[in-house]
């Protein structure tokens, strides 16, 4: 992904001739890239290096939501400290240890089925038939649904009582009687998996799309001369092929995935079998006030969600060889 | 075709033929079924809500009166058009100067500017949530749209100057070096000549960042308070009955498929430029 940065950019000046003149142009140019970054890089800093420097800090302090500027300084009391030989804080909290578990858990099955299905999905859309493009417009539909209607028409397919999906499955006579998905605490979670999956498998599959679409046509050719098998070309040709484009999609999908909100909100709110990281720190901070515990949730995820994609790209850098 | 009958291959062939067909067959159902199931959900009086039918049973708009006879409901559509164009306005207006930055000069400083840029896309939205509160109070915009515009920027802004700045990079050289012959500003140089070209990749980008900030949840449930104030998506969330166990499904369904609607629409459209937009994103970057 850093292979970009280092790509390189159109010469300042036009020719060796007017070189006195291309260096006033020149200084002129960069004084005027920075003047026209200034208005981004203002926007970014408001919102996102200001917030994120005072989310740390006020980890660090007993803020609570009404009054955040005359919090106390508390060091790291919020995080773990010991009272009378007892823990308290946030690294001393099983339900935050659960939620950093559930997230973990949805995060690495929704991904890893998102990437396989996504894969079958593109192969299917890469091959020539009629109608390709009304189909590609039919899997897109679930990537623009907003994520809330998604997880209502779920939550409404996946009702107890009046459900569609337990009126499906008990007539082909899978289950005899309807199942709570969003309120047993073993289905909730792969209740939410199944409409996470259902939402991201388009944006995988588009980007496979994308590399498959760039692949070489004549290794087909000379594999299919050879009579190779087609599940053998894919495993052999394709699928090294296809590594880096999914390489990308998976690091995408798995920051998204980590930061889990909205869909287990409205599927499943705050019930203990589902709460991500997210959830977690939302709860701290606005339904119980404690901007200074929530802030260190937040903090926390920050960080996992930072050891992530260094991990993800040492990784993928090996995998990769010799990045440019 | 021949008159023998089928022989191995052709066989294979007819099985590999209909295996195909039904694969696209289940892709299809599976990613439209959601959807259709809600239309129809949303058409049926309130007395036949409870039965399971898998085609439109009756077409009766009464719960799609319920909700346009909201206030509130109407309010927060207006809100999430004005909120939405905003921010998409904002993020082309300070996306194209800084790709021009970006894509067009050459200064120290660049690498890091794009990996900070890089860097704010990856955050993590919550991980902000306590400070940005800070800002938008201080700054007299809770409860307020414009709340909602400026935080939508830690999205938006990133991918779009990053996309932005690809497709700035292809175009030719030879383009900006005349302007620069003719002793065009750098101002000029964006308006005159670059400006013209962008437009198919300021659809692109502008497209996806609407519909970014028409879907986003968390910073619109975590800064409005009032009803007035709310967008779609959090009217829709917030949408309840008597209890837990009585939500008034027609009613959500007929607003769920209201909001989603326009963005089919959009996708029908346009969808040759999300596919490149979201490729151009992410293959790319």
């Amino acid at each position: 992904m850093t292979t970009t940065l280092n790509e390189s950019v159109p010469t300042d000046t036009p020719s060796a001739r007017t070189r006195k003149r291309g260096t006033k142009v020149r200084r002129q140019r960069v004084r005027a890239a920075w003047t026209y970054l200034a208005p981004m890089l203002v926007a970014l800093a408001l919102v996102a290096g200001w917030p994120l420097l005072r989310t740390f800090y006020l980890s660090l302090t007993d803020a609570s939501l009404s009054d955040t500027t005359g919090a106390a300084f508390i060091g790291f009391e919020n995080y773990l400290v010991k009272d009378d030989g007892v823990w308290y804080g946030l690294l001393a909290d099983p339900v935050w240890w659960n939620s950093v578990w559930n997230t973990v858990y949805f995060s690495v099955i929704s991904v890893s089925l998102e990437v396989v299905f996504g894969i079958i999905v593109a192969l299917l859309l890469n091959a020539e038939f009629k109608g390709r493009m009304l189909v590609r417009a039919a899997v897109l539909i679930p990537w623009a649904i907003p994520t809330i209607v998604s997880a209502k028409m779920w939550a409404w397919m996946l009702n107890d009582q009046f459900g569609i999906i337990n009126h499906m499955l008990m007539g082909l006579g899978l289950i005899d009687a309807p199942l709570a998905w969003t309120a047993d605490a073993d289905l909730s979670m792969w209740a939410v998996i199944m409409v996470d999956v259902w939402k991201t498998i388009p944006f995988v599959a588009l980007l496979v799309l994308a590399a498959l679409q760039m692949l070489p046509k004549d290794c087909y050719e000379a594999a299919e001369v050879d009579g190779i098998h087609p599940v053998k070309v894919f495993f052999r040709v394709t699928l090294p092929l296809i590594t880096p484009a999914l390489l990308v999609a998976v690091i995408f999908r798995l920051l998204d995935a980590l930061r889990v909100f909205d869909v287990i909100y409205v599927l499943t709110s705050n019930s203990s079998s589902t709460m991500t990281m997210s959830i977690y720190a939302r709860q701290q901070l606005v339904e119980f006030q404690d901007v200074g515990y929530g802030s260190a949730a937040s903090t926390m995820l920050f960080l996992i969600i930072a050891l992530a994609v260094v991990v993800y790209l040492y990784l993928g850098r090996r995998q990769l060889g010799v990045d440019k | 075709m021949n008159q023998h009958p089928m022989n191995r291959y052709q066989l294979t062939r007819l099985a590999k033929h209909v295996g195909k067909w039904a694969l696209i067959a289940i892709i299809i159902v599976y990613a439209v079924f959601p959807f259709y199931y809600a239309v129809i959900t949303s058409l049926k009086p309130s007395s036949e809500l409870f039965e399971v039918n898998y085609w439109l049973t009756s077409l009766d708009f009464s719960n799609y009166a319920q909700i346009f006879a909201q206030k509130s409901f109407l309010q927060a559509i207006g809100n999430s058009i004005l909120i939405a164009l905003s921010v998409v306005l904002i993020a082309l207006l300070l996306g194209i100067t800084a790709s021009y930055a970006l894509g067009r000069v050459r200064f120290r400083g660049r690498s890091t500017v794009m990996l900070i840029i890089l860097g704010v896309s990856m955050f993590p939205q919550v991980a902000v949530l306590s400070g940005l509160f800070e800002v938008i109070r201080s700054l007299n915009l809770y409860n307020n749209p414009g709340g909602l515009i400026l935080s939508y920027t830690i999205f938006t802004l990133p991918f779009t100057v990053w996309v932005l700045t690809t497709f700035m990079r292809q175009l030719p050289m030879e383009l900006e070096e005349a302007a620069i012959m003719d002793g065009a500003t750098p101002w000029e140089t964006i308006t005159k000549v670059f400006l013209p070209l962008m437009w198919p990749a300021m659809a692109t980008t502008g497209l996806l960042a609407f519909i970014a900030a028409w879907n986003e949840f968390l910073f619109a449930l975590t800064f409005t308070l009032t009803n007035s104030e709310r967008t779609v998506p959090v009217a829709i969330a917030l949408i309840s009955g008597g209890s837990q166990h009585e939500l008034p499904w027609g009613p959500i369904m007929a607003a769920s498929v209201t909001v989603t609607i326009p963005l089919v629409i959009l996708v029908m459209i346009f969808q040759r430029r999300i596919v490149s937009g979201l490729t151009a994103g992410a293959v790319k970057g």
